[in-house]
């Protein structure tokens, strides 16, 4: 008899062990400058205590993708969802590094990032393709969001059939316009959020539980 | 001799024989060489995730800087070809749609609304 208990709990140590459902990656994904790392460290730090990596006012800061592991996020009701967060590098179709001169940047120095983030662009392309399970996709709410990428960007992201919530980023600034990406994205659910000030995060955690959970 | 921008119009029957890898090495030939390429058929969400990833390597300093593409909103999948047959079978149009692409330093986008695109080409 023992050996039949023994022999049914390790077959059912290993069949959980086999289809155990890891953590969803869920990527925050946008054009540069759009304030993907200002919102990662903002959830990361509500949730874990951390933050993922550094933010610059010159594009392109973010270069390599960043994956924080295990952040949990809860509500009163006791909704959780334990997520992977994936800060990526901001994607573009075109990168000159006299951009970055015009920042005050050092021509070898520029080149370098410039090389850098090229590299970073591929990358974020790359996990999109194989290893992101749900996206936040970020704008900045002072632009216009009609632009060739971020159309682009959400086409790939529906065709892969994600879950995505677009997130109108910098409400703080006096042209911010979150109808207006309402109106250029219809189909998903936009939060107007600061990720900098930490505005109306509760709104964007209960969507993330509601999307992500 | 007329100075000016050499525009490839490739269309959808030769799109269609092609391979991925083909569509993009044939696009960014193209323009890297300051050719405007324009597509009867655009590429779909995988081409496109493709296409910036392998632009992204080929860029250079001083050289190549990217590229500046320009295409109307995808059609509704479900409005756009395939039919209800086809969506019963599961089938998803893309809804792709005429696309220009172009090298970043040579064409600029001026204006952009749904139904009308507005771009500026110039010489190398």
């Amino acid at each position: 008899m023992n050996f039949f208990i023994r022999t049914r709990k390790r077959l059912s140590k290993y069949l959980n062990a086999f289809f155990k459902k890891r953590q969803s990656r869920i990527g925050i994904y946008g054009p540069p400058n759009a304030g993907k790392t200002t919102l990662s460290n903002r959830i990361v730090r509500d949730w874990t205590g951390d933050a993922l990596g550094p933010v610059s006012e010159i594009p392109h800061e973010t270069r390599r993708a960043r994956r924080k592991e295990g952040v949990t996020i809860s509500n009163q009701n006791g909704n959780t969802v334990t997520i992977d967060i994936v800060d990526t590098p901001g994607v573009t179709t075109k990168i000159d590094y006299q951009e970055f001169i015009e920042y005050g940047m050092e021509k070898d120095d520029a080149i370098k990032r410039a090389r850098e983030a090229t590299e970073g662009v591929a990358e974020a392309m790359h996990w999109l393709r194989e290893d992101i399970d749900g996206v936040i996709y970020m704008l900045d709410s002072t632009l216009d969001p009609f632009t060739q990428v971020n159309i682009m960007l959400v086409g790939i992201i529906e065709s892969r059939n994600l879950p995505v919530i677009i997130v109108a980023n910098k409400i703080d600034l006096p042209d911010a316009s979150a109808s207006a990406i309402r109106k250029a994205f219809p189909q998903h659910p936009v939060i107007p959020v600061s990720g900098l000030e930490g505005n109306n995060m509760e709104e964007l955690y209960e969507k993330m539980l509601e999307h992500f959970g | 001799m007329i100075q000016g921008v050499q525009i490839d119009l490739i269309s959808a029957d030769r799109l269609e024989k092609m391979t991925t890898m083909e569509k993009i090495r044939l696009i960014l030939d193209d323009v890297i060489e300051g050719n405007i390429v324009v597509l009867e058929k655009g590429l779909t969400p995988d081409e496109q995730s493709k296409l910036i990833e392998i632009t992204m390597l080929e860029i250079t300093p001083d050289g190549f800087s990217g590229i500046e593409m320009e295409t109307y909103s995808p059609k509704d999948a479900g409005s756009s070809g395939g039919g209800l047959f086809g969506r019963l079978l599961g089938k998803k149009s893309p809804g792709t749609r005429m696309t220009v692409i172009g090298p970043a330093n040579q064409m600029k986008t001026i204006k952009k609304d749904k139904d009308l695109i507005s771009a500026w080409v110039s010489s190398r």
